[in-house]
């Protein structure tokens, strides 16, 4: 065992000057060198009960890759990782690691935890480099299962079933395969080269990506189940959406988040050279205080804006995105309007926006969240200028599957039913997870439920033939 | 891959293709729409299905080039391969009960009525089709119309071909003439659906429009196509296409409709397409 690193606080992460990185798409964090990861490694003290695997939505073998690290052997810690997760390279970059392992961490206590995410991250993209590109293609077991969706949760189920063997087949309604990971989050936090990368390893233990299949009106789940495929996953993300219902919300300059980063990530509209518009705004407002709300601030601010702010109806405390967003966008001069809600979106004489009127709010009983709830103080509206508006205050879930598959059940909110952990629908057959099944969460979460329903899946089929 | 079986200009502007698309062909109704994307940095564009035949395998559609997509789209050729071409999308047009039809196209939008006429023909239903152009050599479907309408009328601005006088026209003529529809359909430029929805509102006739607003995924993501109908939100690409006329907010739909005219003007301006030809 390597000597131990006591340093109370965590080294800290390489990252381009928040000046200079405000304006361009690059990522934001350039990731440890081997001499950083290594110390940071012996921060770990390999504790007794491993608080941090047990709050890891995939079970990753925290300690055991931590002590490969500390010990040099970086193949090790990745293989180690990659026996629990798909996506390390995703994961070390996108997980709310302070409220998972990291939050769970015994240096945590007296200072900061260790840096599992970053070293996480250290170990894929060292492997990306470094390692063997080899896969070694699984022995068919001669059954056949598809997927709905290549988001996060749709890749993992993927991949754990092409490794025990089954000829699995994806299916992606847009042109390009990565669900959220390509259409949602920015290249600056999560670079597409990454994530294609992710997607051709997968391709090379022999999974199939059909891209502009829509499930649900290309062809049904039953239509999937006479094809001869035996079980279905539905991963089919978040849907629709979610507006405020204020006057002004269809004004030239209003956007959804999905569709102001669609165009940016997806469609590439932050290039130079891109046939796709985007709206070259001075002032945004962006409604919301998720990851997602982060996403589309930083990515205004990257477009050229000269001001971006992100009105948020509850206080800093309650931001719901993940710490390191918030930080960043903060360096990055984006201006927290928090316990402000949104009342009307005033046009323009040519029918754009002009500004947006807010009412001040203050915290009052906690909600069925657990959260404080915020209450509108009487007389306080005041106007901000703005020429760009973004929603970004939650989906609702998507009907093309629901519609057209008789017998799987929904919740009030659309959101598909499942039997607990597994991913059981309420049809023989069908799995589904991801944020078709909880509403918007995060990438871990969808990675998480994608593994258990591999697992059911594998159970099912299995149970079946003998 | 999404092979072009047939191309033929049908005037300067608009242009048909056959496009060998199985999947879609086996499923498209009418009043459904794909999306395509012609080359792989372009843009994602939705275009209504104008016909389609199970057997062959085929879609076709009919595209007016008025930006960079609809020009990349038209600079393939027939034995090319569309880059991407996924559908059917949409809610199909309800056309099942209807005894008396006006199905009402203007310019381009022709394209997209003319397979609801023929449906609504084939289920026995009465259709009287108007059909509106600027002139003479814009004119399409002439005879694809006539072979499914009990009558039709054509109309063009400037009174080249057909009668003189706008799709409005022949409408009102056609209603205090007598005949009793049970619902008018109109599809083509926002302005003119919107007139022909003031029109029947007047004589209390049920309308349908079919609305085609700036899309990007087309399956209920992104949010871009969204409409203000009877007050409520709602998204073209999964709740529509097709409206009730009388409820849908036209002149949102407009300004909303021309939110990147500047960029798309500068496209032009800037595309190899006209490039190549100076």
């Amino acid at each position: 065992m390597s000597e131990r690193n006591m340093s109370n606080t965590k080294c800290p992460m390489p990252s381009q000057d928040a000046k200079v990185r405000a304006h361009n798409f690059d990522e934001v964090a350039t990731g440890y060198t081997l001499e950083m990861a290594v110390g940071e490694a012996r921060r770990c003290l390999h504790c007794k009960n491993r608080p941090c695997v047990s709050a890891c939505p995939v079970a990753i073998d925290i300690p055991d890759f931590i002590e490969r690290v500390a010990d040099g052997d970086i193949e090790g810690a990745y293989e180690i990782i990659s026996r629990s997760s798909a996506l390390p390279a995703v994961c070390g970059r996108v997980c709310p690691q302070e409220t998972q392992c990291e939050g769970k961490c015994v240096r945590g206590i007296k200072g900061e935890s260790v840096g599992i995410g970053r070293l996480e991250r250290f170990v894929a993209d060292w492997h990306r480099e470094h390692g063997s590109a080899e896969v070694t293609k699984p022995e068919p077991n001669g059954h056949k299962v598809a997927v709905i969706g290549s988001g996060p949760s749709g890749l993992t189920a993927a991949g754990d079933l092409a490794k025990l063997g089954y000829k699995v087949t994806v299916f992606e309604a847009l042109h390009t395969a990565g669900g959220v990971l390509v259409y949602g989050i920015p290249e600056f936090r999560l670079p597409k080269s990454i994530v294609s990368r992710e997607i051709d390893g997968l391709k090379a233990l022999g999974v199939d990506i059909e891209t502009n299949i829509v499930i649900g009106k290309t062809l049904t789940v039953d239509e999937l189940f006479s094809k001869g495929y035996e079980a279905v996953f539905i991963g089919s993300g978040a849907g629709l959406p979610r507006f405020m219902n204020i006057p002004g919300e269809s004004l030239k300059g209003v956007y959804s988040a999905n569709e102001y980063l669609t165009r940016v990530n997806l469609m590439k509209a932050y290039r130079e050279d891109s046939k796709t518009p985007i709206k070259k705004s001075r002032a945004v407002a962006v409604v919301g205080g998720g990851n997602v709300a982060m996403d589309a601030a930083r990515s205004a601010m990257r477009l050229g804006a000269e001001t971006v702010y992100i009105v948020y109806r509850r206080s800093m405390d309650e931001l719901p995105a993940r710490r390191e967003e918030v930080e960043h966008a903060m360096e990055e001069g984006i201006i927290f309007k928090t316990l402000n809600n949104p009342v009307e979106i005033l046009p323009d004489e040519n029918g754009g926006v002009r500004a947006i009127r807010c009412i001040e709010m203050e915290l009052g009983e906690p909600d069925e969240s657990g959260r404080r709830r915020p209450v509108e103080k009487p007389g306080s509206e005041f106007e901000i200028e703005v020429d760009t508006v973004i929603m970004s205050i939650g989906t609702s879930p998507n009907p093309l599957i629901r519609s057209t598959t008789p017998g799987l059940e929904t919740n009030r909110r659309g959101c598909i039913v499942t039997n607990g952990d597994d991913g059981l629908t309420s049809r023989e057959g069908v799995y589904a997870g991801g944020d078709a099944v909880t509403g918007a969460a995060t990438v871990i979460l969808a990675m998480g439920a994608g593994k258990q329903a591999a697992k059911a899946i594998d159970e099912y089929i299995r149970g079946k033939s003998e | 891959m999404f092979r072009i079986l047939e191309k033929t200009a049908l005037n300067p502007t608009v242009t048909k293709m056959v496009v060998e698309a199985p999947l879609i062909a086996a499923k498209a109704e009418p009043g459904q729409f794909i999306i395509f994307r012609a080359t792989e940095d372009g843009e994602r564009v939705p275009l209504t299905i104008a016909d389609f035949d199970r057997e062959k395998g085929t879609v076709t559609i009919i595209f007016q080039i008025v930006g960079q997509a609809t020009m990349e789209l038209n600079a393939l050729n027939e034995g090319d391969c569309i880059c991407d071409f996924v559908g059917p999308l949409g809610v199909p047009s309800h056309v099942e009960g209807l005894k008396k039809v006006c199905v009402v196209g203007g310019g381009v939008g022709c394209a997209i009525a003319y397979p609801i006429a023929k449906k609504l023909h084939s289920l026995g239903c009465e259709v009287h089709s108007v059909v509106g152009f600027r002139n003479k050599d814009l004119l399409i479907l002439e005879d694809e119309f006539r072979a499914v309408s009990e009558k039709l009328v054509i109309m063009t601005d400037d009174g080249s071909y057909g009668e003189k006088g706008l799709v409005t026209d022949a409408l009102k003529r056609l209603i205090l003439e007598g005949n009793k529809y049970d619902e008018v359909i109109t599809i083509g430029p926002l302005i003119m659906m919107k007139f022909v929805c003031a029109l029947t509102k007047e004589h209390g006739i049920k309308t349908v429009v079919s609305m085609n607003p700036i899309m990007i995924d087309g399956t209920g993501m992104c949010g871009g196509c969204r409409l203000t109908v009877g007050g409520e939100t709602k998204f073209a690409c999964v709740d529509g296409p097709d409206f009730d006329g009388h409820l849908v907010d036209f002149d949102e739909a407009m300004s909303r409709g021309a939110m990147y005219r500047d960029f798309e003007a500068h496209a032009r301006e800037n595309c190899n397409l006209f490039r190549e030809v100076k």
